[in-house]
């Protein structure tokens, strides 16, 4: 069979399954925005956005489009009936007071403890963090969904971060192009794998052993 | 009678002296009080310290007093959009300070300044720089870090509607930073698209009380 690795919409489609009506999420930039194309479009959910958003709606059209009403990346978007505004504060005092269900991030690094690093490039004077550390530590859950190796083929899940901490503790659940991974006291444990790869591959791509899960499955991608 | 209306930005910040520290609103471009820091510019304030969601963008917002050394240290939260090459020039130039501040710590800090809380435990940021030097302690078995408020001498911010009691209502997510700075400000001048008789905005939506708004001035 063939192995191709997940695509960025492929991941962003694996983790919508995830959702459940209701869910309160937090949406990073990258392959997680593009979770919310791939949800049920007969159920509701609250998407939330740093700068005071509660029930983000999608991007606005240049002729609905005010400069006062953004996302995170500052792009105009709408609002959704029953969405809310609220200043900063209260922004993150709804994510650091763990009122958010499901905080999907990108991620450069995690490690086998569920540390993640996604905030700055190693060796880089400058970085910016926003709201990055607030969400990691405050959200429920925390999914990341990056690619499962860097540029140059090495694991970005890690024993040890060698990039700077974004927060310690905070991941769930790891979605890659290759491997669905759970975060647990135990260790890291491999529930799922893209078509076509094995067991031995998915490992040789991670740094830390893998515990097998007993219902070890292929990603369903269709 | 009560009236914080001034009738321009000119007056609003003559008094805005070197070295102070300014509590500055926006999200980006949104909720910025532009005119406010055009009309600093103009006064010639320097050697301030600002605390600012971001650098500014482009030569836009506090991007146009950091191009002039006005500014010697920046608190911030993400410095590093694509458009925020003049603070990114000058901090590699040496010529301005930089605090990196999570943006969750960065709005309690400021709250709590503007409450009466000088300073708080927060478990963002353990085990990451920003806790470098900073005392630690579990609580309920949370690991946390202590942080401290933040208080300006001024806060310039940017409101949709004010009374000239200095009530205030803020237009969607241009409300962000401006009301906890409002309350952290020791003056605090708003910059309005409206002003509106007293008794005419809605008791129950007022965002800002005006016992947290000094100066209210209309934008031109």
């Amino acid at each position: 069979m063939d192995k191709t690795l997940l695509t960025r919409e492929q991941i962003a489609k694996r983790i919508a399954k995830e959702l459940r009506e209701g869910d309160v999420i937090n949406l990073g930039i990258g392959i997680p925005v593009l979770v919310s194309n791939f949800v049920s479009p007969d159920s509701e959910y609250v998407y939330h956005s740093e700068q005071g958003v509660l029930g983000m709606g999608s991007l606005a059209e240049p002729h609905e489009a005010d400069p006062d009403l953004v996302n995170a990346s500052k792009e105009p978007v709408t609002l959704v009936p029953g969405g809310s505004f609220s200043h900063s504060a209260d922004s993150f005092a709804m994510v650091r007071g763990k009122h958010i269900d499901v905080a999907i991030l990108g991620g450069m690094q995690v490690s086998e403890k569920g540390d993640l690093a996604n905030w700055k490039v190693k060796d880089v004077g400058l970085g910016g963090i926003g709201g990055a550390m607030d969400i990691a530590i405050g959200a429920k859950s925390v999914y990341v969904a990056m690619t499962h190796t860097n540029k140059d083929g090495g694991p970005k899940i890690v024993k040890k971060l060698d990039y700077p901490v974004t927060a310690l503790n905070c991941v769930s659940t790891i979605f890659t192009d290759m491997a669905v991974i759970e975060v647990t006291r135990d260790g890291l444990v491999l529930k799922e794998i893209a078509p076509g790869f094995t067991i031995e591959e998915v490992q040789q791509a991670t740094e830390p052993k893998l515990i097998l899960s007993p219902n070890l499955k292929e990603i369903a991608i269709s | 009678m009560i009236n914080k209306v001034f009738n321009s930005t000119e007056e609003a910040v003559a008094d805005v002296w070197d070295g102070s520290t300014i509590l500055f609103g926006g999200f980006g471009g949104a909720g910025l009080p532009y005119e406010i820091i055009y009309a600093l510019y103009h006064q010639g304030a320097k050697g301030i310290t600002a605390v600012s969601n971001n650098p500014g963008y482009h030569e836009e917002g506090i991007a146009k007093l950091i191009a002039n050394d006005r500014i010697s240290k920046l608190l911030c939260s993400f410095p590093v959009q694509k458009d925020s090459y003049v603070f990114r020039e000058k901090f590699k130039q040496g010529k301005i300070d930089l605090e990196l501040i999570p943006q969750g710590t960065l709005a309690e800090r400021i709250r709590a300044g503007g409450a009466g809380i000088e300073a708080f435990y927060t478990p963002t940021g353990v085990g990451t720089e920003i806790a470098e030097g900073k005392d630690e302690q579990e609580f309920d078995g949370i690991p946390c870090i202590l942080e401290k408020a933040i208080k300006g001498d001024f806060a310039f911010i940017k409101a949709k509607k004010a009374d000239r009691w200095g009530n205030l209502v803020y237009n969607k997510s241009g409300r962000n930073f401006n009301p906890v700075m409002a309350m952290a400000g020791k003056i605090t001048i708003a910059e309005v698209d409206e002003i509106v008789e007293v008794g005419e905005l809605d008791p129950e939506s007022i965002v800002t009380p005006g016992v947290f708004v000094q100066r209210v001035v209309k934008r031109s």
